[in-house]
């Protein structure tokens, strides 16, 4: 296996694992800013119940992803150097504003949030409770641009040796796919913890446990079940129509699509032969050229109109697509169910509802999972698109027997973490908020 | 300032800041780490010792985070080559940092494994602790390197004696960064073992930075003419010494203090003798990334002066404020109870 495979999966490996973190971290940031604005307005003790609990699984949460983030960090100098030196110059202050400006501002406020509830008025507490909401999206702002700028890269000039140098720091900022990215992401979050919120309170209202605060946080998550994954399904498709404009290529490789034609069909289901440039499946006729365009006779570009060594793998790219289509569909249906129940009152007669909330937990992770696997592995072979390829990245001096050496440890230690975090956050569930 | 050179020698001082802000604050729950075993008799005070750090230590860890940011926008160069030629040690130093974060969590929550997870917050901490000021040394004494930048030697060439005396050096500061912090926020028996800790540690530091201070006027002949090298080591055992009277006076604060300035007074030692380098070549001084040959465009250095100047006061104003909230003793493990 040569160095770059290796590289490439451990990488692969480990933002995968550390991505599930901040995903709630986020949501659960904006879940205890609910709680905490409702106690502070409404000084109803079970607001205060709420937000202590999701604290406690704050700080579990938090601990993972920043130990976890850290690797990430580290990583473009230990495995990506070539990369490193070559876009060091736009990706260094990015990665550099996120520690500055938002990383420092979560982690220390943080620290009030867990340890601090006596120790400040009831405005502090809240005041803290928005500055690590706030320091957690913005910290999710730089990492995203930091990604966008990988995609769409802006703001550059090309120096002496290949070097890319910094041209306009705002437009690297704010290059084309940086303000979708970063909404589609923030919403995935936000999917992500209503959907741990009401399952964690159907399976306590289900069970008739914790009175009042339970029933509290079923209404609450219900409704941001109800319309978060409507957001995301604008901003998803608000983000697909960009890909096609941007990265043309990848677009097609995400819905199979090899030739350019007027009434492109679009896949619901299907698999890519990859060798003989045919998709097969369950289609809608011209669907693909509504949904980008909003007119079903117009033009989409294929796969075919590409030399072949710039494309991603197609199949998988479309498949693990196609899961994210699939988990964000699924979740918008049962949400908007949920939120009619809700507010027809029905809920607690419908128990097979509450019962199948909990189950729902993972949906959003295989949906965010599936959808940056898109976003990555359908940009290859470009590490920064149409600047550098992948291939040219990777670290000279690191040979491929550290890093298969670092891949094993990095895969027994977090397969420990995955398990130990499982085993607490569940006995946290079960312990629930104290009802007083 | 249109002038490069201004920058970077600017961003040398404030890569300094990062790491010196490092080695104070995220020091003294390292050392607290470190010094575990030895000061947490019972369940309770081991619980007092963790809960003392708790609030503070994910702030702390952020300068190292942002540090290596930093070093990344500034002096790109240095950074690849440091982490790629570094490569198994940076991943001891991760796998460290991993352990360390998450066992003060798992120990609150995961009662069966309690020791365990005491013993990989104490293994995680010292072994950063240690990696750290070892890899500091390596780019100070100098590594092999090739006329591309890159790292030249083994995982072996990291483990030479004066690396190592500075990796000892490191520890030995953090440790007692650790007891006199353990002084500040305890009480009673807690209290009486941070001080025996203390007393102990100054001499272990004493001991090390005077060896420390020898094995670098051998090695860096050219220091031995700098009159400010002489500054900054009496300023480091004027404030070591200053210990010995706090502890026999049994104040409170004091120690930690001053532990603090010796602590920067080893930094200002190591920036004199490592001006302008960032890593050090051991064969000809023409391969060394310095900070003229490795640094960003000046356009990225303003940004990021920008960034930093504008940014860092807030973080040192907010992260006053926060400590000013946690100020006084311990009582409890508080969010790990």
């Amino acid at each position: 296996m040569s160095a770059l495979f290796l590289a490439r999966l451990q990488f692969a490996f480990t933002i995968c694992f550390h991505f599930i973190f901040p995903a709630m971290t986020l949501g659960t940031t904006l879940i205890i800013l609910i709680s905490e604005t409702l106690y502070v307005l409404k000084k109803d003790h079970t607001y205060k119940q709420i937000t202590d609990f999701w604290v406690k699984l704050l700080g579990l949460i938090f601990v993972v992803g920043a130990a976890t983030g850290i690797v990430m960090e580290f990583s473009f100098g230990t495995n990506w150097s070539a990369y490193s030196r070559t876009a060091g110059d736009i990706f260094g202050p990015i990665l550099a504003a996120e520690g500055i400006i938002a990383f420092f501002l979560e982690s220390v406020f943080l620290g009030v949030l867990l340890f601090a509830r006596n120790r400040v008025s009831s405005g502090v507490y809240w005041l803290s409770a928005l500055l690590v909401f706030i320091g957690g999206h913005l910290s999710a702002f730089w990492i995203v641009v930091a990604n966008s700028w990988m995609q769409t890269p802006a703001g550059y000039v090309i120096g002496e040796g290949g070097k890319i140098i910094l041209g306009n720091f705002f437009d690297a900022v704010f290059n084309p796919s940086t303000v979708v990215r970063y909404v589609h992401t923030i919403f995935a979050s936000w999917v992500t913890c209503s959907v741990m919120l009401a399952g964690i309170a159907g399976y306590y209202v289900r069970k008739g446990l914790h009175g009042e605060t339970a029933r509290t946080m079923l209404k609450i998550g219900i409704i941001l079940f109800a319309f978060t994954p409507l957001l995301q399904l604008g901003a998803g498709h608000a983000h697909a129509v960009k890909v096609i404009n941007l990265q043309p290529e990848k677009a097609a490789a995400l819905e199979g699509h090899f030739s350019t034609m007027k009434g492109a069909p679009i896949y619901a289901l299907g698999y890519v032969d990859e060798g003989n440039r045919k998709t097969y499946g369950v289609y809608i006729p011209k669907g693909l050229s509504f949904l980008y365009n909003l007119d079903w006779n117009s033009e989409i570009k294929g796969l075919n109109d590409f030399p072949q060594e710039d494309w991603p793998p197609v199949n998988f790219v479309f498949q693990v697509y196609h899961i994210m289509v699939g988990a964000g569909v699924l979740m918008i249906v049962f949400g908007l169910l949920g939120g009619y129940f809700l507010w027809t009152k029905k809920i607690d007669d419908n128990r097979w509802y509450l019962a199948l909330l909990p189950l729902m937990i993972p949906l959003p992770h295989i949906a965010h999972e599936t959808g940056w696997m898109s976003a990555e592995v359908g940009r290859q072979p470009w590490i920064i698109y149409k600047l550098m390829k992948t291939g040219h990245a990777v670290s000279v001096v690191v040979t491929p027997g550290e890093i298969l050496f670092s891949l094993i440890m990095f895969f027994l230690l977090y397969l420990l973490l995955a398990v130990i975090f499982v085993k607490i956050f569940i006995k946290i569930v079960q312990k629930g908020p104290a009802v007083s | 300032m249109e002038n490069i050179q201004t920058y970077q020698e600017l961003w040398f001082v404030l890569i300094l800041i990062f790491l010196m802000g490092y080695s104070l604050l995220d020091g003294f729950d390292l050392g607290i780490g470190i010094l575990f075993p030895f000061l947490g008799r019972t369940g309770e005070e081991k619980d007092i010792l963790i809960g003392s750090i708790g609030p503070v230590w994910d702030g702390n860890e952020v300068w190292i985070i942002a540090g290596g940011a930093a070093l990344f926008a500034a002096f790109p160069h240095a950074y690849a080559t440091a982490f790629s030629g570094f490569y198994l040690a940076m991943m001891v130093v991760l796998f460290a940092l991993i352990f360390r974060a998450v066992s003060m969590e798992f120990r609150a929550h995961d009662q069966a494994r309690a020791s365990i997870w005491e013993k990989a917050f104490v293994a995680g901490s010292a072994l950063a602790t240690l990696l750290f000021g070892v890899a500091l040394g390596n780019v100070v004494y100098g590594v092999p390197l090739d006329d591309k930048m890159e790292y030249a030697g083994t995982f072996l060439t990291l483990l030479r004696p004066v690396p190592l005396l500075f990796g000892i050096t490191g520890f030995a500061a953090v440790a007692l960064q650790g007891a006199t912090y353990a002084v500040l926020k305890t009480e009673g028996r807690l209290r009486e073992r941070a001080f025996h800790a203390v007393s102990i540690l100054m001499w272990m530091n004493l001991i090390t930075v005077l060896v420390f201070f020898l094995a670098i006027v051998l090695h860096f002949q050219d220091i031995a003419t700098n009159w400010l090298f002489y500054l900054a080591v009496l300023f480091t055992l004027l404030w070591l010494s200053a210990i010995f009277f706090s502890v026999k006076h049994r104040h409170d604060s004091a120690p930690f203090w001053e532990s603090s300035f010796a602590f920067i007074g080893l930094w200002f030692v190591t920036a004199l003798i490592h001006f302008p380098n960032l890593i050090k070549a051991t064969d000809h001084q023409r391969l060394s990334l310095t900070i003229y040959n490795s640094s960003a465009g000046l356009d990225t250095l303003k940004l990021i002066s920008v960034i930093a100047l504008v940014g860092m006061p807030l973080v040192v104003t907010y992260t006053f404020f926060v400590y000013r909230i946690f100020k006084g003793k311990t009582k409890s493990a508080g969010h790990y109870g």
